[in-house]
C-alpha cells in the first residue's frame, strides 16, 4: 500500500477513534441514552475491509457497529446525532447506537440479536447473484456469534449455493464478560469451524489495517469470481468494556497492556514512518480528524429532538403504522 | 364452467402467475423444488422457472427466513416456505425481531417485500408439533401483515397481493383446506390485503371466520337457517390489515357477534375483533359477544380428542342458538 492510501486509512481510523471517544464522553454526560458498544481498538477491521470493498457492496454489522457505519459512509455527525436522539440522526433517532444503518451506501444495518444478520448477508449475496451485479455481501460479527445456530446455518447455505459472501469475525476475545475461549471447544471460533462447512477459514491480525485490507481484497476477488464464501477471523481487542461504562475489570492487566501496545493507530503510524511519511503529516491528519469530530459533536448537540409524531411512522412501506383498513 | 382447482394447486398457480409477471420473484424452502413441497403446493415451479429461481434449502429455518430477508432488502421478492407453521418458532427471531422491525428502526430506509408461506392448523391428525394454528403468534408482532385465505380463488388473489406488497406478509395456508376445490380466478386476479368478504348474507347474527373456520361457519349457517336463524358469515381473509369496517357494518344489520377461530382462546385473534367491537360498536350490540376458539391446550393426536379442542360446527351452532335467544 502506498503512503497516500495508508494515510487515508489512518485518518479514517482516527475519525472513528475520536467519534467513539466522543460517544463515551457524551454517554457519561447523560447526553447519550440507553447503551453504547464502542469499537475503539477495532477500527482497522472496518476501515481495512471497507477500503477493499466496492461502494455498492452490502455490509451487515452488529450492535457494535459504529465503526462499520462510519467506514461505510455515515458521517460522525449523523451517527452522534442518532446516539443523542436527534432528528438529524442517521435513522431519525428510531435506531440508536445499536442500529446504525445507511442503506444508501450499502450499510444495511446493525443488528442487536447476536448472529441474526448472518443469513441476511447470505440472502443479499444470493440476490446479487440473481441480479447479476457481482456485488458482495459482508457480515461482520463477534466471536460470540460463532456459537449461534444461525452462524452455522449461514455458512452451510452460503457454501452449498457458492455465494459471494464474506463472514468477518471480529474476535476481541470476549463475549460480554466471558472469554470466548471458556465456552468454545476450538481455539479459533470462526476460522476453525469454516472448513467443516466446506469454506476456507483464515486468520488475520485485525489491528493491522494493511493486512485486513489485503485479506478482504483477496477473499472478495475470489468470491466475485464465483469461488464461494470465506471466513476471515480478525484478531483484535476492544479498548473499552463491553458496553456503557463497563470498566472491563474481568480482563487481566497484563493482557490489556499487551493489546494496548498493539494499537491499530500506532501500527499504522509505524508503517507510515517506514514509508517516509513525516510526523508532521500524520499530525495534520490527526488534527483534521479532531476538527471533524468536534464539529460533529457541536452540530449534533445543536440539532432538535425528533417530532413525536414520527413515533407512528415507518412501520409499513406507505410510511404509516395503520394496521386496520 | 371452467374446471375446479384445488386450494393446494392454487398455491402453486398463484406463485407461478407472479413469477411469470416479475423476474424478481423467487422461491426458497425445504423440499419445494424437486419434490414440489411436502404438501405439493409448489409442484411445477422448478420445471417452469428453473433452479435459479426455485431453491431447495437445507433444514435451516433461520437461514431460510434470514436469507429471504436479505434478498428482499436488496431488490428481490422472495417467497419463503416454512414447512409447518409450528416451525415458525425455529426462526421466530426473524419473524419477531428482524423482518418486522428493520423498516422502523432504520427510519424507513429499508423495505422488506417478502412472503413467508406456511402450512397452518389442525385436522389432519399430525399431533401437537405439526397442527397448531399459529396466526395469533404473528398477530402479536407489529410490522407483519397476515393473510389466511379460505378458497382457491382467494389463495391466488391474495398471493398476488402479498407478493406485490412492499411489506412483509406471513401467508397461512390451512392444511385442512388443501384438498378443497373452487373455481379458478381469471388472469390478473388480485385480492387486496385487508378486504374481508361477506360470504353469506343474513340479518340475525354475524359470524366472523378465517381460513378453515369459514367453511365451518358456512355449514353452521346452513343448519341455523333451517331453524329460522339467518347468519351472516364474514371471511376476514387477513388479520393485518384488519377489515374492522366490514365487521362493524355487518353488526349494524345483525347486532349479534360470534367469532370463530382455530387458534387458542388465550390471545386469539377473536379477542382483537371483539375488543374493537366493544370499543367502536358497543351501541350496535343487542347481546353479549361470543368466541368459539381453540382450547388452550396443545393439539392432541386422536380425532376424538382434537374435535374436543378445536371449533366445530356443533359448537358454533350452540353458541348462535344461545345468542339468538338472548
Ligand atoms: C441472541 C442474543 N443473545 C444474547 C444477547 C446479549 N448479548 C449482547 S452482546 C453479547 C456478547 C456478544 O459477543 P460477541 O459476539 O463476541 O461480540 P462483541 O460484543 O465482542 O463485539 C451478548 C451475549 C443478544 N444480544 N442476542
Amino acid at each position: 500500500m502506498d503512503a497516500g492510501a495508508l494515510l487515508d486509512r489512518y485518518e479514517r481510523m482516527a475519525v472513528i477513534r475520536r467519534t467513539e471517544k466522543a460517544a463515551h464522553d457524551l454517554f457519561l454526560q447523560g447526553l447519550v441514552k440507553g447503551t453504547t458498544h464502542l469499537a475503539a481498538g477495532q477500527e482497522a477491521i472496518a476501515v481495512g475491509a471497507s477500503a477493499a470493498l466496492r461502494p455498492d457492496d452490502y455490509v451487515f454489522a452488529t450492535y457494535r457497529g459504529h465503526h462499520h457505519a462510519l467506514a461505510r459512509g455515515a458521517t460522525p455527525e449523523e451517527c452522534l446525532a442518532e446516539l443523542m436522539s436527534r432528528a438529524t440522526g442517521l435513522c431519525g433517532a428510531k435506531g440508536g447506537s445499536m442500529h446504525l444503518t445507511k442503506a444508501a451506501t450499502g450499510m444495511l444495518g446493525s443488528y442487536a440479536i447476536v448472529g441474526a444478520h448472518l443469513p441476511m448477508a447470505v440472502g443479499a449475496a444470493w440476490s446479487a447473484r440473481l441480479r447479476g451485479t457481482e456485488q458482495l455481501a459482508v457480515a461482520f460479527f463477534g466471536d460470540g456469534a460463532t456459537n449461534i445456530g444461525a452462524f452455522h446455518e449461514s455458512l452451510n447455505l452460503a457454501a452449498v449455493w457458492r455465494l459471494p459472501v464474506l463472514f468477518v469475525c471480529e474476535n476481541n476475545l470476549y463475549m460480554e464478560y466471558t472469554p470466548i475461549a471458556d465456552v468454545t471447544a476450538v481455539p479459533r471460533p470462526a476460522a476453525d469451524r469454516a472448513p467443516a462447512h466446506g469454506i476456507p477459514g483464515e486468520v488475520v491480525d485485525g489491528n493491522d489495517v494493511v493486512a485486513v485490507e489485503e485479506a478482504v481484497g483477496r477473499l472478495a476477488r475470489r468470491a466475485r469470481a464465483g469461488d464461494g464464501p470465506a471466513v476471515l477471523e480478525a484478531e483484535t481487542y476492544r479498548h473499552f468494556g463491553h458496553s456503557r461504562a463497563d470498566p472491563a475489570a474481568y480482563r487481566p492487566a497484563e493482557e490489556v497492556e499487551r493489546w494496548l501496545k498493539h494499537d491499530p493507530l500506532d501500527l499504522a503510524r509505524g508503517r507510515l514512518a517506514e514509508l517516509g511519511v513525516g510526523a508532521e503529516t500524520v499530525a495534520e491528519a490527526d488534527e483534521r480528524a479532531r476538527a471533524v469530530v468536534e464539529r460533529a459533536v457541536a452540530a449534533a448537540k445543536a440539532a432538535p429532538p425528533p417530532d413525536p409524531r414520527e413515533a407512528l411512522t415507518d412501520v409499513w412501506a406507505d410510511g404509516g403504522a395503520a394496521w386496520r383498513t | 364452467m371452467a374446471d375446479l382447482i384445488t386450494y393446494r394447486d392454487a398455491v402453486a398457480e398463484g406463485i407461478a402467475r407472479e413469477m411469470r409477471r416479475d423476474a424478481s420473484v423467487v422461491c426458497l424452502g425445504e423440499d419445494i423444488a424437486e419434490a414440489g413441497g411436502v404438501f405439493k403446493t409448489t409442484t411445477g415451479l422448478l420445471k417452469e422457472f428453473g433452479p435459479e429461481r426455485v431453491w431447495d434449502t437445507p433444514i435451516s429455518e433461520q437461514a431460510i427466513a434470514g436469507a429471504a430477508m436479505g434478498a428482499a432488502m436488496t431488490g428481490m421478492r422472495p417467497v419463503a416456505e416454512i414447512m409447518f407453521s409450528d416451525f415458525l418458532a425455529c426462526c421466530w427471531d426473524y419473524l419477531a425481531n428482524e423482518i418486522p422491525k428493520v423498516r422502523y428502526m432504520t427510519g424507513g430506509q429499508v423495505t422488506v417485500p417478502l412472503v413467508v408461506r406456511t402450512a397452518n392448523g389442525g385436522g389432519l391428525g399430525f399431533g401437537a408439533q405439526h397442527s397448531q394454528a399459529t396466526e395469533n403468534w404473528a398477530l402479536t408482532v407489529p410490522g407483519l401483515k397476515i393473510a389466511a385465505p379460505a378458497t382457491p380463488a382467494d389463495v391466488i388473489g391474495m398471493l398476488a397481493a402479498a407478493i406485490r406488497s412492499d411489506d412483509p406478509v406471513v401467508f397461512f395456508e390451512h392444511k385442512a383446506l388443501l384438498a378443497t376445490k373452487g373455481p379458478p380466478p381469471p388472469p390478473g386476479h388480485v385480492v387486496e390485503l385487508g378486504r374481508a368478504a361477506v360470504v353469506r348474507e343474513g340479518g340475525d347474527i354475524t359470524l366472523v371466520a378465517l381460513a378453515s373456520t369459514v367453511p365451518l361457519a358456512l355449514k353452521a349457517a346452513d343448519i341455523l337457517a333451517g331453524e329460522g336463524i339467518e347468519a351472516e358469515v364474514v371471511d376476514l381473509r387477513c388479520l393485518v390489515p384488519l377489515d374492522a369496517a366490514t365487521v362493524l357494518a355487518s353488526l349494524r344489520k345483525t347486532s349479534r357477534l360470534v367469532t370463530v377461530e382455530e387458534n387458542p382462546y388465550q390471545g386469539g385473534w377473536g379477542a382483537t375483533v371483539v375488543s374493537i367491537v366493544a370499543d367502536e360498536g358497543f351501541g350496535l350490540l343487542d347481546a353479549p359477544v361470543r368466541r368459539v376458539a381453540g382450547e388452550c391446550v396443545p393439539l392432541p393426536f386422536a380425532d376424538a380428542l382434537e374435535q374436543q379442542v378445536v371449533p366445530t360446527v356443533d359448537k358454533v351452532v350452540t353458541e348462535v342458538r344461545g345468542l339468538a335467544a338472548y
